[in-house]
């Protein structure tokens, strides 16, 4: 194989078709026929090399297969009713009300519920009881609102990055599956899922240790607050 | 029975591709999309590269694909009038059907774990699995729910289109990666690598890997395109080369990159929508309340892929 060092030409297309903020698909796939012309592979060859990998990487989209269950749950209320269950969690200090959020997104993304958490979840409920929780226990201040704000935040993306991939057919699973298969190594998506479970449970770990310094944070900020107060 | 296998693949495939189609006719029938002969266009040829993608000659789907591009390029790909269903319908449904509702999303990976585990249908158990057990699951939510046969083929249309063309970038990544491997991208970037890194050195090349996801990630904002250059890359000449098992370094790997995504502000869905949906004050403040458990978690990657997976 010869490495003619333009082909890294290709990959400047991503960095900066992704940084340009151009359609993504687009950036793809000119990024591929940029590196195969430089390769010297002729156009007639190249859609015959695209045409086929994207037949063979079909796999990667079986995750399609899984939308009609999930629109169909969704439609008789899937998430009204997992509203009403974290709705059950009042009463509970700031921290640990954050941390059973990141847990809980943590299973649903090994189950493969798909949420768009931030619109779905966080804005309407998490932060909501976030700063219930923070009003009941006496520390509402507005740094502490900040607080809350960004730690709602950081809860739903720990929960769902450091959960999806649990999940057999999660489309991450079966990207990585799909380009070690093409690179000549043969890896199944369960197994993928397999190995992404002891970092999910580490993450849970380090949220739980996390939210419990927040919560320290939170009381020390209260009291400081009362200082200058007096 | 391992035979089928194969066949039965196809036939997902196929089913996808009617799905697609499914959408497509829903797309070019809505009169309220701006754009519903473009949108039905792109669910179309997807369509067909799905049915029909591995009987046609390549180089018509290589056509397709490109035409994929110009429609997504050209903003043709509208979402039109879904079919919502009521806040009342969802809570009745809610009221009547209670956790029953879970039963269908964990039956779907419980079946597919056990059909990968007990691999009935040979190699391509674990990708068939998918497949398999969605099928089940929908028929599971299906009895549960009794919803009439018009409301599940709405839904259908209606998460797919949610979902969208950038729930398909994932296959148009791993398609880049098979072209950026035959043209030598990933020795190209293995030789620059080679410079910094020493050869053989175990470590260094767990290291190289990590640190090559989660930057690449924060640059690009997006860690599936980074897995595509730095798995070839660094990945596997440094990693999996030296006798790495390639499910860990992958599945770590990946991870590793996640943890680009919590620092970086090109990640605008996940760390920019948040400031704007919570009316925050500081537009990092999602960044900097991330960044300390990021680098513990990035730290945590790179010792525990060098321990587990030589």
């Amino acid at each position: 194989m010869d490495t003619n060092a333009w082909v890294l030409l290709g990959v400047a297309v991503i960095v900066v078709g992704f940084l340009l903020r151009i359609d993504a698909i687009a950036v793809v796939i000119i990024a591929a026929m940029t590196t195969a012309l430089i390769a010297g592979v002729s156009f007639g060859d190249f859609l015959d090399e695209i045409g086929t990998a994207f037949v063979n990487n079909r796999s990667v989209s079986l995750f399609l297969l899984t939308l009609p269950m999930i629109a169909l749950s969704e439609r008789y209320g899937l998430k009204e009713q997992a509203v009403a269950l974290i709705k059950r969690l009042n009463g509970l200090s700031p921290g640990r009300f954050l941390w059973i959020y990141t847990a809980v997104r943590q299973l649903t993304g090994i189950f493969g519920i798909r949420i768009s958490g931030m619109v779905q979840f966080v804005r309407p409920i998490v932060q909501p009881m976030g700063s219930a929780a923070a009003d009941e226990n006496g520390l509402r201040t507005d740094e502490n609102d900040e607080r809350i704000k960004a730690n709602s935040a950081l809860a739903e993306n720990i929960g769902n990055f450091f959960g999806q991939n649990g999940f057999v057919a999660a489309s991450g699973v079966l990207l990585i599956a799909g380009t070690l298969t093409d690179l000549g190594y043969q890896v199944s998506p369960e197994k993928v899922a397999a190995a992404s479970l002891p970092m999910i449970a580490i993450a849970c770990v380090f949220a739980a240790v996390y939210f419990g310094i927040l919560g320290r944070r939170l009381r020390r900020a209260r009291a400081a607050e009362e200082t200058v107060d007096e | 029975m391992n035979d089928i296998g194969p066949h039965l693949l196809s036939g997902m495939y196929v089913l996808i591709g009617v799905l697609l189609a499914l959408t497509a006719v829903r797309a070019i029938l809505d009169r309220s999309n701006p754009r519903r002969w473009t949108t039905g266009a792109f669910w179309l040829l997807l369509a067909f590269t799905f049915a029909f993608g591995a009987v046609v000659p390549a180089w018509v789907v290589g056509v397709a694909v490109l035409a994929l591009g110009a429609l997504s390029l050209a903003r043709g790909v509208k979402v039109g009038t879904l079919q919502e269903g009521t806040d009342e319908e969802k809570e009745a449904g809610a009221r009547r059907l209670g956790n029953w509702l879970f039963l269908p999303a964990l039956s779907l990976a419980a079946i597919a774990v056990a059909i990968a585990t007990w691999a009935p249908f040979g190699e391509s158990s674990g990708t068939l699995s998918i497949g398999v057990a969605s099928i089940l699951a929908l028929l599971i939510a299906w009895a549960l729910t009794r919803a009439p046969a018009k409301v599940v083929l709405g839904q259908s249309d209606r998460l797919i289109q949610q979902v969208g063309p950038v729930g398909m970038l994932p296959q148009f990544l791993a398609m880049l990666g098979v072209v950026f491997t035959a043209a030598g991208v990933g020795n190209v970037v293995a030789d620059l690598i080679a410079g910094i890194v020493p050869e053989g050195n175990k470590f260094a090349g767990v290291l190289a890997y990590c640190i090559g996801m989660a930057v690449f990630t924060a640059v690009v904002g997006n860690a599936f395109a980074a897995f595509t250059v730095i798995t070839a890359g660094i990945g596997v000449p440094f990693v999996i080369a030296l006798g790495g098992d390639p499910v860990v370094a992958g599945a770590l790997g990946m991870t590793a990159g996640f943890c680009g995504t919590l620092i970086t502000p090109m990640a605008a869905n996940f760390n920019a929508l948040p400031v704007a949906l919570l009316e925050m004050k500081d537009n990092n403040g999602v960044i900097k309340a991330q960044a300390p458990i990021a680098a513990a978690l990035f730290i945590t990657h790179v010792v525990l892929m060098y321990l587990w997976v030589f």
